[in-house]
């Protein structure tokens, strides 16, 4: 039967289609490769912190290679990972549209963040980066290295995640099949309904800031330099205006996903779905007001401190929202533990140790002590990694089937799935401890009484690529060679399981007309 | 295209109004109000902007959800500036010696 795999052929096919299911998978491609980069980056990084002293890198090189982890990972991997990749496959077949609202928009907004990426990655060879991936000023003014390229690559994959954003708030507004109101769409709709809202209003001014530092880097205008009447801490309030926010660019599509996992495999109505919804949507704003927690001790004054802190607890509201709904979900489901929804699972327990660990770093005194410590790396590790990232592969796992028609090996994905959740502990959890006795981050060195927590950790990075080694080969082989699929191998719900799998070029043989509620 | 006569002289109006207004800015500048001298250059500029978006952007004929939506961006503009100022000036207070 004809399908959107097969219904053209050929590279450009590929690279000129307008088809969102199409995007979604060249998105695919792009995320885990960077992916694949970024956590090489990541592998050569423990290893340099095996022992104490200088072993496989020098210090300058270090110092690259964590910029480059995190800025690769953060640009490249999480905020176009489940927006941009999952959210173009699901969304437009979720709300029963033919496509998004404007197919040509969304593959220029796949172009810019090639594009972007490649600008970004040019730096690596005009003699690479070394400022973080969050590019403080002064250091990112009078640094000799190659910021100019980075910080033009990240304006323009900006352009990427603003145009995604845009077209989803569209598409939502406009395409839903007759009969899905507002609150009958399915909950990870609405998590990319927030997360558009975020990525339209924040990005632009990431894009701002950035063109500021390139206008200071070779106009020395003076924005940010007090010499010249400027302010180095109005930088970090620009940028973490937007960079707060794409934290929750980040997690909040993760959310969604998990909402649509925990439903589907404990068979059951959603619990309080309008509270769901509302929190979304209080988190999406909310995000907007907190963003100087990571100021703290940036020389920010201290009533904006105690202002800040305040504000940021209020996040706790309703993310717990979130969690109680879903683990109501679970109570007297049938539950089935299939790999996705054991991505869930693990998505609950990491986030809730990374939620907790941040409501920890809300609170300013707390905070003083463990800044840029080990802790904090910890803590946003938990978040990114055992949200956004549990998020993806438990949305991919989920989805694989509708995407190509074609079931994944069950035992892998179990075995992926243990090795990658046990991993990340052993690496990640060792780092609160080193935290809290002091172990400053961003070093390439560290003293000897912190060595064995560091190997500890090490290993533990191993096993998190071992686990992603074994993910993607079962997932590969079974994209080209696994069994068929039918339709709902789940005996999901929402409206992409009505389509055939992997769904034909305009989705479906006939517009579907909704009646129900989304989880009944 | 054809232009309607009212429309026409809407537009006019709203482009004098403007010169006017770029006349009094300059006007403004060469008087000193001390520490309010941004809130006045400000002022007029957001009056000029919200004429230019209301006529010559078609904000005031179009549907009020376009309205709503950048009033909303408006808003969060507004945000950053609140807090980064709010920190800005109880720095100064906190670190003022007088
Ligand atoms: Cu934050």
């Amino acid at each position: 039967m004809s399908n959107y795999l097969n219904c053209k052929k050929g590279l450009f096919s590929w690279l000129f289609t307008r088809d969102h299911k199409r995007i979604a998978l060249l998105y695919m491609i792009t995320v885990f490769s960077f992916f694949i980069v970024g956590g090489f980056f990541a592998l050569l990084i423990r290893l340099e912190l095996f022992k104490v002293g200088e072993t496989i890198v020098n210090s300058a090189f270090y110092n690259q290679l964590m910029t480059y982890h995190g800025a690769v990972m953060i640009f490249m991997v999480i905020i176009p990972g489940i927006p941009a990749f999952l959210g173009n496959f699901v969304l437009p077949l979720q709300i029963g549209a033919k496509d998004v609202a404007f197919p040509t928009v969304n593959l220029l907004s796949w172009y810019c963040l090639v594009i972007g990426a490649f600008v970004t990655l040019t730096s690596l060879f005009l003699g690479g980066v070394d400022t973080g991936w969050t590019f403080y000023t002064p250091y990112s003014i009078e640094t000799g290295t190659a910021v100019i390229p980075v910080v033009l690559g990240a304006f323009i994959m900006g352009f990427s995640s603003i145009l995604t954003g845009l077209n989803f708030i569209v598409t939502i507004h406009q395409l839903r099949a007759p009969g899905m109101s507002f609150f009958k769409m399915p909950l990870f709709v609405w998590s990319l309904y927030s997360t558009a809202i975020i990525q339209v209003l924040a990005t632009p001014v990431l894009a701002i800031t950035l063109l500021l530092l390139v206008a200071e880097r070779v106009l020395k205008v003076g924005v940010f330099d007090p010499a010249m009447g400027g302010d180095p801490i109005l930088f970090q309030h620009f940028f973490w205006f937007y960079s707060h926010p794409a934290v929750y660019i980040m997690i909040l599509p993760a959310m969604g996903v998990i909402s649509e996992l925990i439903c589907a495999f404990s068979r059951k109505r959603i619990f309080g779905y309008k509270a769901l919804v509302f929190a979304s949507l209080g988190i999406a704003v909310v995000s907007f007001f907190v963003w100087g927690h990571h100021m703290y001790v940036s020389g920010q004054s201290e009533w904006a401190g105690i202002v800040f802190s305040v504000l940021t607890m209020l996040v706790g509201v309703p993310t717990a929202v979130k969690i109680f709904n879903w683990i109501a979900t679970m109570f007297r489901g049938s539950l089935k533990f299939d790999t996705p929804f054991l991505y869930a699972l693990g998505f609950l327990f990491l986030f809730l140790i990374g939620g907790v660990t941040g409501y920890m770093l809300a609170v300013l005194p707390f905070d003083v002590h463990v800044h840029d410590t080990y802790f904090v790396v910890a803590h946003f590790h938990y978040v990114m990694v055992g949200g956004s990232i549990m998020g993806i592969m438990g949305g991919f796992y989920y989805w694989f089937p509708k995407m190509f028609g074609r079931l994944y090996n069950e035992g892998m994905g179990q075995l992926g799935f243990a090795l990658i959740f046990i991993g990340f502990n052993v690496t990640f959890f060792p780092q609160f401890i080193l935290g809290i006795n002091g172990m400053p981050r961003r070093y390439a060195d560290y003293k000897a009484p912190y060595e064995a927590l560091n190997q500890i950790s090490t290993v533990g990075s191993w096993l998190i690529a071992l686990g992603f080694i074994v993910a993607f080969t079962f997932l590969l082989w079974a994209m080209f060679k696994g069994r068929k699929a039918s339709a709902n191998p789940w005996g999901a719900k929402t409206l992409e399981w009505q389509s055939s799998s992997p769904p034909p070029h305009e989705n479906f043989l006939e517009t579907p007309v909704v009646t129900k509620e989304a989880y009944e | 295209m054809s232009i309607d006569n009212s429309s026409f002289k809407t537009n006019l109006s709203v482009l004098i109004a403007l010169l006017i207004l770029t006349v009094i800015t300059v006007l403004v500048a060469q008087v000193d109000f001390g520490i309010f001298n941004a809130f006045f250059a400000m002022l007029i500029a957001g009056i000029k902007g919200a004429l230019v978006l209301m006529y010559f952007m078609h904000l005031k004929y179009d549907e009020k959800i376009y309205s709503l939506i950048f009033g909303i961006s408006v808003f969060f503009v507004f945000v950053l500036y609140f807090f980064s100022k709010l920190d800005i000036i109880t720095r100064i207070i906190q670190t003022s010696v007088l």
